[in-house]
């Protein structure tokens, strides 16, 4: 008890935390005393030696990992628990969300997902005009990042070209805020070559926003719809995901003999202690939370049985060189085409698993495959399936090197290319990268530009001058960047390199 | 197909400041030039096969094969070392290229590629296999859209640039300088060629970008700077002209003496050329 009190005293005195902070982490802390949902041996002790992870997901799920409500059922029909009447103009429209939010939890204690705004927010934008529009976009992203300083909050936007879409674009590129973070959902057959100039532009601008493939992503899911939320995860609207564990693939590479006992016993009595661990939290979740006893269901935002459950892996990188170095080959990965075809074997299975291990209370009786972004104090293990930080090829073999992973991650795969700034005066190389990226199979695509402030960390934004802020003990308004600058400090990744510096002809042969 | 070859230095499968959008680029060997300030002095000379730089290659990834300079990419860890021991400014790790190699290139990395550049050293050197590939590139349903731009010196004669024109979108041409000795001094060569080659690509509307290298105290004098805005006017004030700032990156010998051009001389040259009607003026985005 009394380490407890040493560190609930730690966070109440913290110089750098604002109260509302201290007051969500003396929450975990407090969560966390309680026991862990009972595990089995075998899965206790996998997640004892972190070769599976629940990423700190607290001990007792009392709500889902991410919530992602359909929006329009209250913008329709209001909310009786809420009080609130179908709103009509845009005012009220976007009073509505603005309200609605502040009801949606996560795995944060914020919002995770701000709806398809564009399409939310069209019907009531007719006699709006251009500029009555933008003043109001700038004050709700105003809001938003006031309120919910939160950079895993997500709003998305697209395919079609549309005002709202153009404004939230314009607006964002301006105020260059932390949050919200932001998708564009993009289909070749429905989006405008326009559109995806302005948002390949804005990411010139401020590295948002991400850009996703809209059509790989329908084919995934069903006609309710998808949204992007956090770092990258795409889930089912009016549902979204009750948890996400992961498993780390290097330590499996570590724990076999070779590539053969790899697949054959180590990778399958691993990927097994990730389901059970799933299915604890699960069960907490549906049969003694009552989570589900919400208005949110009552209403119809969200529905019970359109939970996934997201199937997480990282340090792809380290368990194909681990095992390259047990088969005694050279080849690393990212670079040779053996190891590549290693990684992409392994993905492959780990698919083929997910879809035919069932799982109960999720949706469509199976998990879902994710390329995890990684933590904050993940040491000497990569992101999902990228490149190691600081060793990437150029843009280009880096997108031919991972496509062939991406059909395989449907709940998201996230892939942060870094372009030096010379790429601000050629906004047309940026929709060429992008296009180039779609068509051989990329999900997503999302960029940092090396000179922005605003930059991703492992999946999420944070702002340059915040970190060194935070890191001069000043304190930051926003909550990832905490998480930012611990994993600046930790995995050197700011050191993720910026690629084609001016362009000088480097003499040395090769990539 | 043609069995025209190309000596190359070294392809880039992404590039965004060699032309609009992302380009294949592909730097070919060999310089009519000789500029101080390059900064890939590197590509200037091509081998004679003397053998100087092999015993400079600790990881023996060179060696003489009949009398010929042989390569091996695989053992090499580019510490380019044979570079600094090369007495000519050449580079023994230049690789041989077919029409049909580059043409497999461009078809892998055909998505992300918005055309081609060809550079160097001086691409013009190697005409034949430029204008070949570039006929075959537009000859061809499949690289329909596809773009072909040359980097260039200008130093081509009239004759060469009006067949090469027929199959290139456009031209990056380089200006080192407007007074004849200054230019000479600079680079070895008069300048006469260079910009009447600025005419011919401006007429032919084929001059994508006009670049000037501001060099302190050499190009960046009022003198300079008024005769490249008397030319653009002589040419049309809608030329993009690019001004970019000599740096030591790359550079050797005396070169390195020589002060580097400050972010501030730049836009104030910038301004100056706005001030004189011409709107369409790049600076660079990175100083290094």
């Amino acid at each position: 008890m009394q380490e407890i009190t040493r560190k609930l005293h730690e966070i109440t005195t913290d110089k750098t935390l604002s109260p509302a902070q201290k007051a969500h982490y003396l929450a975990l802390e407090a969560e966390n005393l309680l026991p862990y949902p009972a595990l089995d041996a075998k899965t206790q002790q996998a997640l004892d030696e972190r070769v599976i992870c629940d990423l700190y997901e607290g001990h007792a799920p009392y709500k889902p990992r991410y919530v992602l409500p359909d929006y329009s059922i209250v913008l329709k029909q209001g909310s009786e628990y809420l009080e609130l009447p179908v709103p009509e103009t845009l005012d009220e429209a976007i009073n509505t969300l603005m309200i609605a939010y502040h009801h949606v939890p996560s795995v944060t204690g914020m919002p995770v997902y701000l709806g398809q705004l564009d399409e939310l927010l069209l019907p009531f934008c007719d006699g709006v005009d251009d500029q009555e529009l933008y003043n109001r976009i700038k004050l709700f992203w105003r809001y938003l990042d006031r309120t919910l300083p939160d950079a895993f909050m997500h709003a998305n936007i697209g395919p079609t070209d549309n005002r709202v879409a153009r404004t939230i674009l314009r607006v964002d590129a301006e105020l260059k805020q932390t949050a919200p973070n932001l998708t564009f959902f993009y289909d070749p057959q429905v989006s405008t070559e326009q559109i995806l100039a302005i948002a390949t532009n804005s990411i010139v601008e401020c590295s948002k926003p991400h850009i996703a493939n809209h059509p790989m992503h329908v084919e995934t899911f069903d006609e309710r719809g998808y949204g992007i939320v956090s770092c990258y995860n795409a889930l089912p609207v009016a549902g979204g995901s009750s948890t996400l564990t992961r498993l780390s693939l290097k330590e499996v590479a570590l724990r076999s003999k070779g590539e053969a006992d790899f697949f054959d016993s180590v990778l399958p009595h691993y990927m097994e202690m990730n389901f059970r661990l799933a299915e604890n939290r699960i069960d907490f979740l549906f049969n003694e939370s009552n989570f589900f006893e919400s208005f949110l269901v009552a209403e119809g935002w969200i529905e019970r049985d359109r939970f996934t459950a997201m199937y997480g892996i990282y340090a792809m990188a380290e368990a194909v060189n681990v095992l390259q170095d047990k088969e005694g080959r050279a080849g690393r990965y990212g670079f040779d085409d053996l190891a590549n075809a290693l990684g992409h074997r392994i993905s492959r299975v780990l698919a083929e698993t997910v879809e035919q291990r069932p799982m109960k209370n999720v949706w469509r009786g199976h998990a879902m495959l994710h390329a995890q972004a990684g933590l904050s104090n993940d040491v000497q293990a990569t992101p999902g399936v990228r490149i190691p930080y600081g060793t990437e090829p150029d843009p280009v073999m880096h997108i031919q090197a991972l496509a062939p992973h991406h059909q395989y991650y449907e709940s998201g795969i996230s892939e942060i290319l870094t372009l030096d700034e010379t790429i601000k005066d050629n906004p047309e190389a940026m929709q060429q990268l992008c296009k180039g990226a779609f068509s051989c199979g990329f999900r997503e695509f999302t960029v940092n530009v090396a000179s922005n402030d605003l930059v991703r960390v492992t999946g999420f934004m944070v702002r340059l001058s915040d970190i060194k802020k935070f890191n001069e003990a000043k304190g930051s308004r926003t909550n990832t960047t905490a998480l930012g600058a611990e994993a600046a400090d930790i995995v050197n990744i700011l050191e993720r390199k910026p690629r084609v510096m001016s362009h000088e002809l480097r003499p040395g042969y090769g990539q | 197909m043609s069995s025209a070859r190309a000596t190359v230095s070294k392809i880039l499968t992404y590039s965004c400041v060699d032309g609009p959008g992302n380009r294949l680029v592909v730097f070919l060997q060999g310089c009519n030039f000789n500029c101080s300030a390059c900064h890939n002095p590197h590509t200037i000379g091509v081998c004679n096969h003397c053998g100087d730089c092999i015993p400079a290659c600790h990881a023996a990834a060179l060696s003489l094969e009949d009398g010929e300079i042989s390569f091996d990419p695989v053992a090499c860890d580019m510490c380019d070392a044979c570079i600094e021991a090369c007495p000519i400014g050449a580079n023994p790790m230049v690789r041989q290229y077919s029409i049909a190699n580059i043409l497999d290139l461009i078809r892998k990395h055909r998505p992300f590629l918005s055309g081609i550049t060809v550079s160097g050293g001086e691409p013009t050197q190697q005409l034949k296999f430029i204008s070949e590939l570039f006929q075959a590139i537009k000859s061809e349903q499949e690289f329909s859209g596809f773009s072909c731009f040359v980097d260039s010196n200008g130093h081509l004669g009239a004759a060469n640039w009006e067949k090469l024109l027929r199959f290139t979108d456009g031209v990056m041409l380089d200006i080192k300088g407007f007074d004849d000795s200054l230019h000479e001094e600079l680079t070895g060569k008069s300048n006469e060629r260079s910009l009447h080659a600025a005419r011919i690509l401006y007429a032919a509307g084929k001059l994508y970008e006009l670049r000037f290298l501001l060099i302190p105290g050499k190009t960046d004098n009022d003198a300079e700077l008024n005769r490249l805005i008397e030319f653009v006017e002589s040419l049309g004030k809608d030329v993009r002209i690019k001004l970019n700032a000599f740096q030591h990156h790359g550079v050797k010998g005396k070169a390195l003496d020589w002060e580097k051009m400050p972010q501030a001389g730049v836009e104030m040259a910038a301004e100056r050329l706005r001030a004189a009607g011409i709107q369409n003026v790049v600076t660079p985005s990175v100083y290094i």
